[in-house]
């Protein structure tokens, strides 16, 4: 048995950071969006307004280490074998069949966390960003044609629907990547070293 | 000989004091003020023309125009003489001239009673002489002794001997004492009438009363001793005695910027002083940003009648006339002493330390004119702020409001101004007879130039609204409104249409095909680990026999 490096270590930060302020931003979202009162509206809104731009600079590191490695490839999809990982899920983790996709550092997500991930990169991240931008910069565009066009409720529902979507995400992306490795921690374990064993 | 040398000092002591502050005692036993600290470099008791005996209001203001030549004429030019404005956005003719409220209706046919607070003598009907320059009264707002007053139903005259009015003891002023102390404006004097209005301390604006004479800092930043101890005037200037507020025309987004001398200044506004970007931007900037199109009023005087005194919410004139068995009107007061009912009057309500309506504002109140005809089915808005949501110049603004219940021609469909005040029967306040007291309130009006106004002989009460803008009581900024008390649930602006608050709004569907998404993934996630775990055991019991 071996040990391969799956992740490198700027790869395992951004993980990490990235899921930091993604929950930092969900929590003091929900809060501003009136789910629940805890820090305060005035200090989960600041919170927002920072975690935000955190982020903002963390995936702009991102953006240039995937382009300048071409690791950006690893989040194109790949429909071939999206059924046999959906069937697995469904129905061959529960009956002992092995995983029916092997990461390696050259392909390190199955065909369907490619689909999920690339789902998440394009659909519910740029919703959230783009609506979150707009609505910061509200007082650029109130009053003015823009304001027709898009009006503030529309821009803040897709906020908050890309929120759900999101939600939804994390959830069912928690419950995979960190359960269901063999032995069952297995992905959570080389998320955090960058290893992974090989048979 | 140490008594000896003491007893010289006392003796010699006044005459140095004399000698050091370089004046003789005035007539009035006042101490003389050295000539360098006096305010003006006018000395009133040195005038000629002030010694004269002065008996009434028009022969003081005689006295007074003969060195200020051009007084009576800026006064009568000025809405405090006119009580008429031409709005120029809406084009209405305003001022309380023209408008018909829910407190006391109207002015004309009350004269006497409600021209005590202009600032002329003897406005007793429509025959008024509005050009006669000594009507004006320089006195009501130039006094410094405080002892001028203007008799509650004197027509603007002060009282000329002692009298008593609802069995309170109005004293004569001496006018010539009164005329060598003149001086400045002063919150004593404004607050004569604006205090005052509509019958009594605190009763129609909500956030101006006699707690500004003296208010602790929590009540009013600028107007407290502990703050910035500022007179009325040192916000609304006045120039060749006009000033720029009006409430039926305010500059709700004023965009000179700080007034610096010789450039263009747009006091009273808060702006005028504090600039557009007041807050300390911090991280994002927020509360700047919330100032552009949210007027300063609305977080910064959190509550209404904050000074201790309540003010009326409620008037409704529908239930007035019950008279005790001497004839008397019949008076209610609540715990705090104020009338909750007044067989003159009618119900009423009060509050103190409430939360302001909020409204879009562009500065522009349209008024329901006594001339319109409105739909009694709903309530009457007497005045409606305009503005619209999110548009330029348009701000959200606090306001009190004022509900009524008062007298319409159910004919005509118009609002209807009643004689309440006078000593004839015709008046509600003597012959207790809304079918008089209407017929005469219109009458009146008519002559007052409303000739469009009529009465059917048919009456009713109709529910009505008035808007009053909200712009004093300025709290400190530590007592200002969190974010949350707007952003949030049953907020403070929890009616306010046309913008979608964070916090506040959420979009139904949304909202609830996002839950169900969540704990649909959540339960699916819960159900795949709960199988895998169970066959995961059950496996390994298979195996290992454990």
């Amino acid at each position: 048995m071996t040990e391969v490096r799956v992740f490198t270590l700027f790869e395992r930060f951004w993980h990490w950071a990235q899921a930091a302020i993604i929950f930092g931003m969900l929590f003091t979202g929900l809060e501003i969006h009136g789910t629940y009162q805890l820090l305060g509206y005035d200090l989960a809104f600041s919170t927002h307004v920072v975690l935000a731009w955190c982020l903002i600079a963390l995936t702009a590191f991102a953006i240039f280490w995937h382009l300048t490695t071409g690791e950006w490839r690893q989040y194109l999809p790949d429909y071939h074998g999206i059924w046999p990982m959906v069937l697995y899920y469904t129905y061959g983790i529960f009956s002992g069949e092995h995983k029916p996709y092997t990461t390696t550092p050259a392909a390190k997500h199955n065909p369907l966390q490619r689909l999920a991930y690339f789902g998440f990169k394009a659909a519910i991240a740029p919703a959230l960003w783009l609506s979150g931008l707009i609505l910061l910069f509200d007082a650029w565009w109130r009053g003015t044609v823009v304001d027709q066009v898009i009006s503030f409720a529309a821009v803040a529902y897709v906020h908050v629907a890309a929120t759900f979507a999101m939600m939804v995400f994390i959830i069912a992306h928690v419950y995979l990547a960190a359960t269901t490795g063999h032995p069952w921690y297995a992905y959570l374990k080389s998320m955090i070293t960058g290893y992974k064993e090989m048979d | 000989m140490r008594a000896g040398l003491c007893l010289l000092l006392l003796v010699i002591a006044p005459g140095l004091q004399a000698e050091t502050w370089g004046g003789e005692p005035t007539e009035d036993g006042r101490p003389p003020v050295p000539a360098s600290r006096l305010d003006s470099t006018a000395d009133h008791h040195k005038f000629a023309e002030l010694k004269v005996p002065l008996e009434t209001g028009p022969q003081v203001t005689r006295a007074c125009l003969k060195c200020h030549t051009e007084a009576a004429r800026q006064v009568q030019e000025s809405i405090h003489w006119t009580w008429d404005y031409h709005q120029p956005e809406t084009g209405q003719r305003l001022g309380k001239r023209n408008i018909i409220n829910n407190l006391c209706l109207m002015v004309p046919g009350n004269e006497p009673r409600c021209t005590s607070c202009h600032t002329g003598y003897g406005w007793e009907g429509p025959d008024y002489d509005f050009t006669l320059e000594e009507n004006v009264d320089c006195l009501a707002c130039h006094d410094t002794t405080g002892t001028y007053v203007k008799f509650p139903t004197g027509a603007g005259h002060p009282p000329l001997e002692d009298r008593t009015f609802q069995g309170e003891l109005i004293q004569a002023p001496d006018l010539n004492h009164v005329a060598r102390n003149v001086g400045e404006t002063s919150r004593e004097t404004c607050g004569a009438c604006h205090f005052e209005g509509g019958g009594g301390d605190a009763v129609k604006h909500g956030d101006l009363d006699s707690s500004l004479l003296d208010p602790p800092r929590s009540v009013d930043v600028h107007m407290s001793p502990q703050g910035g101890d500022f007179s009325c005037s040192t916000c609304h200037e006045f120039s060749g005695h006009r000033q720029n507020a009006s409430r039926y025309h305010i500059n709700a987004d004023p965009q000179a910027g700080i007034a610096i001398p010789g450039r263009r200044n747009e006091r009273p506004s808060c702006e005028s002083c504090h600039g557009h970007t007041p807050h300390d931007p911090r991280i994002h900037n927020k509360l700047n940003r919330h100032a552009e199109f949210i007027a300063c009023q609305t977080c910064h005087v959190p509550e209404l009648a904050r000074g201790g005194l309540s003010t009326k919410t409620l008037w409704d004139w529908s239930t007035a006339g019950r008279l005790d068995e001497d004839g008397n009107p019949v008076v209610e007061t609540n715990a705090e002493g104020r009338v909750i009912y007044h067989g003159n009057k009618g119900s009423m309500e009060w509050a103190e330390d409430y939360p302001p309506e909020y409204r879009w504002f562009n500065g522009n109140m349209r008024y329901t004119l006594p001339e319109e005809t409105i739909n009694p089915s709903q309530i009457v808005n007497i005045n409606v702020p305009e503005g619209t949501p999110r548009a330029e110049g348009s701000v959200i603004w606090p306001f009190k409001i004022m509900m009524g219940r008062q007298p319409y021609d159910k004919v005509h469909q118009t609002l209807l101004p009643a004689k309440l005040f006078g000593p004839e029967e015709d008046a509600f306040w003597t012959g207790y007879d809304w079918d008089q007291a209407l017929a005469a309130g219109v009458e009146a009006a008519r002559e007052a130039g409303h000739e469009g106004l009529r009465f059917s002989g048919e009456y009713g009460f109709v529910e009505t609204r008035m808007y009053w803008p909200v712009n004093h009581m300025v709290a400190p900024a530590e007592d200002s409104l969190g974010c949350a008390q707007c952003h949030g649930q049953d907020g403070r602006l929890e009616d306010l249409p046309g913008v979608y608050i964070p916090g506040r709004d959420r979009h139904p569907w949304i909202e609830r095909a996002g839950w169900w998404a969540v704990g649909g993934v959540s339960l699916l996630v819960l159900l795949h680990g709960a199988l895998r775990l169970i066959l995961y055991r059950r496996e390994r019991r298979a195996i290992w026999g454990r």
